[in-house]
């Protein structure tokens, strides 16, 4: 099992190397600079000669070979949950990971084909922060501490606690799904001057990449202020829990980066690392805020294991450390 | 196994449209002379004895030539014979070149697509020329000259988009437009620094001018006509002009910069 985490660790970085890998496609405008799909340039993917890797190619057929990475490894994680993996539901989910690695793949084939049209770019860079979280969760699950409980028993009765880590992942998401409009509408710089709009608190003249762009920074206000509201009350109630004051620091530290990056990113006029890096860390914002809500709902979960696993007999080949004996 | 079959119908498949490909660059293609107008047509629109010409000039200083970074890219490193970018073509007394200059309206009657091949050729990883014309369903023939993979991508309004790689050298790709556009625009993703224009007419009174800033728009009928110029930076500009038969009418645009 403790391998089995380290591999769900890999996975984890591999997927936040392909979605920087997919944000340098954007950022550098190399989306289209493989006209083909599933081949490159006619050749089988993986036949591509290294040294035709050249200007938009490197990012567009790097991104592909990441990409056909990253699907290996998910096929190999769920071969081995389906081996030792005791709870069926951690299992589904290695299914789903697959499921939505597959689909993500045609969906950048598909955008491909089809020029880039928003909605599947969009649609794309949607799933991919949703394959994170699927993958990001297995490796929390898969967890010693997940196992372990923790140690000790979390604050279930914290309802501002709670609430606050099960609304704060879902804003970001859609914060990611805006920040994904207005990235692949070409609207960044919409609004070119920061932090006020034209200067004025609010635009005096609206079209709709303005308004996606608007959208995005009164967003990014939202996402900050909870956040910091969640890191301010978990070091207020919970500072002797590490495995909350840990997660939420993170978090923290990542929003003021993210917010640091989202400026710089306007200032740059939208420089290309610096705007990649706003995509990278955006992802890494996002799955940090679901492993502090999954560690806060840890006690949801224990109870739903117990009522499973009265149901459920455990696979034959479940390793000794099963939930049961956690 | 039965995936290795498939990919090797495929590399089939792919080699022998490359072949194909190849072979049509047989095909011997006539150049675009920037600065004159092309094509030719007929038809019942109709060819007259008038000549609407001129000059196109700049004011102010036209910013600098940037130089283009191609390092991305070894082969364009070594095969580029200029890194300057091509945005502003002065010449001598402040003449302005690649500025695509057409007749926009007044012209009646329906003309035939020129039989002419026009070729956009990707060489030192540039467009040549950068700036042209061709009529509705004239051919465009775009030649990879380059040891290097290029895709050209067009990204009109009115036309279909597409999007082709040309992964080997002497690659050729035969194209028509089929509704008036000015301009549409050519790019390569994998070399963001190559892009092109081509003004798209339901005629063959246009001509792109050289950095002498002069055109010449003849065989034009008699009447009452608007022209415009059109430059990748500065916009446009129009014209009524009027040309008698037989006769030349002396045309002068001006863009100021900043």
């Amino acid at each position: 099992m403790r391998w089995l985490h380290q591999y769900t660790k890999l996975l984890t970085v591999a997927s936040l190397v392909l979605i920087t890998a997919g944000g340098l496609v954007t950022s550098t405008g190399s989306g289209l600079a493989v006209p083909d799909w599933p081949n490159t340039y006619g050749y089988f993917m993986f036949s591509f000669p290294l040294s035709k890797m050249v200007g938009g190619i490197l990012y567009e057929h790097g991104h592909r070979l990441i990409a056909s990475i990253v699907g290996m490894l998910t096929i190999g994680l769920v071969i081995w949950l389906a081996r030792t993996e005791s709870r069926v539901w951690v299992r589904r989910l290695g299914w789903l990971a697959l499921a939505a690695v597959i689909t993500q793949g045609t969906l950048g084939g598909l955008t491909v084909l089809y020029f880039l049209p928003p909605l599947i770019s969009i649609s794309h860079a949607g799933l991919a922060q949703l394959f994170f979280v699927l993958v990001v969760s297995l490796t929390v699950f898969t967890s010693p501490g997940w196992r372990a409980q923790y140690r000790r028993p979390h604050p279930l009765s914290d309802r501002t606690l709670l609430w606050l880590t099960r609304v704060i992942p879902f804003v970001i998401y859609c914060q990611i799904l805006i920040g994904a409009t207005m990235r692949h509408t070409d609207a960044g710089l919409a609004i070119p001057t920061f932090p006020l709009p034209f200067g004025l608190l609010i635009p005096s003249v609206w079209t709709t990449g303005i308004a996606f762009n608007f959208a995005h920074r009164v967003g990014a206000l939202v996402v900050t202020v909870l956040i910091l509201a969640t890191v301010a009350h978990v070091l207020y109630h919970h500072r002797s829990v590490r495995t909350l004051a840990r997660p939420a620091l993170l978090l923290g530290g990542l929003i003021c980066l993210q917010f640091s990056l989202g400026a710089l990113t306007v200032l740059s006029q939208k420089q290309v690392y610096i705007n990649t890096a706003h995509v990278a860390v955006g992802a890494t914002v996002l799955v940090a805020s679901v492993a502090l809500a999954l560690r806060v709902h840890r006690m949801s979960f224990r109870d739903a294991e117990m009522q499973q696993q009265q149901h459920e007999p455990c696979i034959g080949s479940a390793p000794a450390d099963s939930e049961a004996q956690a | 196994m039965q995936h290795r079959t498939i990919w090797s119908f495929v590399l089939v498949a792919m080699l022998l449209v490359t072949s194909a490909c190849e072979s049509r660059s047989d095909v011997a293609p006539v150049s675009v002379v920037p600065g004159s107008a092309t094509g030719g047509g007929g038809g019942s629109g109709g060819m007259g004895t008038s000549t609407v010409s001129g000059t196109v000039t700049i004011e102010g200083a036209a910013p600098m030539a940037e130089v283009i970074r191609m390092n991305s890219d070894p082969v364009c490193v070594q095969e580029a014979t200029t890194t300057d970018t091509e945005y502003y073509i002065v010449g001598e007394e402040s003449t302005l070149g690649n500025v695509f200059v057409y007749v926009k309206e007044g012209i009646s009657g329906t003309y035939p697509p020129a039989s002419e091949t026009v070729v956009l050729d990707q060489k030192g990883c540039r467009y040549n020329p950068h700036i042209f014309g061709l009529q509705v369903g004239q051919t465009v023939q775009i030649v990879n000259s380059d040891p290097t993979l290029h895709n050209i991508h067009a990204t009109p309004a009115a036309n279909a988009e597409f999007n082709t790689g040309q992964p080997i050298q002497g690659m050729t790709l035969d194209r028509q437009f089929d509704q008036p556009e000015v301009m549409v625009p050519f790019k390569c993703d994998v070399h963001g620094w190559m892009n092109s224009y081509a003004g798209v007419l339901p005629h063959p009174f246009f001509a792109t001018t050289g950095s002498d800033g002069a055109f010449d728009l003849s065989n034009l009928p008699a009447g009452d006509y608007v022209v415009e110029a059109w430059h990748e930076m500065l916009g446009t500009q129009t014209q009524n002009v009027t040309v008698g038969d037989g006769e030349t009418t002396e045309v002068s645009f001006s863009f100021s910069v900043g």
